[in-house]
């Protein structure tokens, strides 16, 4: 028992932090993996609409987006304040969709065409004739497998 | 020549360095989140069409209109009753001859059961909300994965979600409950 009590002074040593770097790096690369930075820049404004069933999109690399809604600000002038739909970084038609869905397409690998998915990002006061027009549209192109994008609530509040 | 000593190079920031970096990936990763919905194919027109149409009864109709309202079966409803009304239509658990029919259908892992043949229209204008739009399918949704939750409670123990693929596929037979996107039309004039 002796033994214990040898050491008078008592000092703490202190905590060896040497590897923390190292495991902070290591969660670093992992958020550096999942992140792929937006390419493209949004300029029509969108204001997903809230729903309560919405499923995270897993896949991001076989996903196209589409945005509709009104042109932001800067672009106001020179395309008005009525929904528009925005394809890449340029405002495009209805017709262009066939088109961009096929560029789209042309981009994944021969496995993953059929499970191509249409992310469509769409304002909450867009009237549907625009949506139901892009829907057609995107029928046509056979990309049928789409995502209404949302942000998660508890409890769905209609304004 | 004396012994020229390197001295050691202080990591101690390395740490702060490394959470900056961090932080900035943490708040830079965005999550998509949606609700996932498959697009009937365009019908080919040389190909003639199924002619067997669904029985009426086995029909929810929800319209909502230019204004936003909602019509259950030709009726004016709030948009809070949407999911109790298409869970009791899609239950039907008094064998109500308005609500949908039943089939016996055999099934792995539930043998034969009656599976009900519900179907789900969900029309809208060209007028509508996107937002009201989503809210209402979103509210359909929300009652076939209840019904779809509850079966797999009682009869596995666990939640739909945590299922494994193929007992998943055996509910999603069970509770079918196809939400079919209508050709579009209008239905509240022109707008």
């Amino acid at each position: 028992m002796a033994r214990f009590v040898k050491t008078g002074r008592k000092t703490i040593k202190a905590l060896n932090t040497s590897s923390l770097p190292d495991i902070v790096f290591m969660i670093l690369f992992f958020f550096m993996a999942v992140t792929t930075m937006r390419e493209t820049d949004v300029m029509v404004n969108v204001r997903i609409p809230d729903a309560t069933e919405g499923k995270v999109l897993e896949k991001k690399s076989l996903a196209s987006f589409i945005y509709i809604g009104e042109p932001i600000e800067a672009f106001q002038a020179l395309y008005g304040t009525e929904p528009k739909i925005q394809l890449n970084d340029t405002f495009k038609e209805i017709n262009d969709i066939q088109d961009f869905i096929a560029q789209e397409r042309e981009q994944l690998n021969e496995a993953d065409k059929t499970k191509m998915l249409v992310v469509l990002k769409i304002d909450r006061d867009t009237r549907m004739g625009v949506v139901t027009d892009v829907k057609q549209a995107l029928r046509r192109a056979s990309a049928l497998k789409i995502m209404y994008a949302n942000t998660n609530v508890d409890k769905i509040v209609l304004q | 020549m004396s012994r020229r000593q390197v001295p050691e190079i202080n990591t101690g920031s390395m740490a702060d360095i490394a959470f900056l970096l961090l932080i900035f990936f943490l708040a830079a990763t965005t999550m998509d989140s949606g609700l996932m919905r498959q697009l009937p194919a365009i019908p080919d027109p040389n190909v003639p069409q199924d002619v067997n149409k669904i029985n009426d009864r086995n029909i929810l109709e929800v319209k909502v209109n230019k204004d936003n309202l909602l019509l259950v079966e030709g009726q004016l409803t709030e948009f809070s009753q949407l999911r109790e009304i298409a869970h009791d239509f899609i239950v039907n658990a008094d064998d109500s001859p308005n609500k949908p029919e039943k089939e016996i259908v055999s099934l792995p892992y539930f043998g034969d059961v009656a599976v009900t043949k519900a179907v789900i229209s969900l029309q809208n204008d060209i007028g509508t909300k996107y937002g009201v739009y989503i809210a209402v399918q979103n509210e359909l949704i929300a009652a076939r994965t209840q019904l779809r939750d509850n079966l797999a409670r009682q009869e596995f123990g666990i939640p739909y979600e945590r299922l494994d693929e193929e007992r998943k596929g055996a509910i999603d037979d069970f509770f079918k409950v196809p939400i079919s996107e209508a050709e579009p039309k209008r239905i509240g004039g022109d707008n």
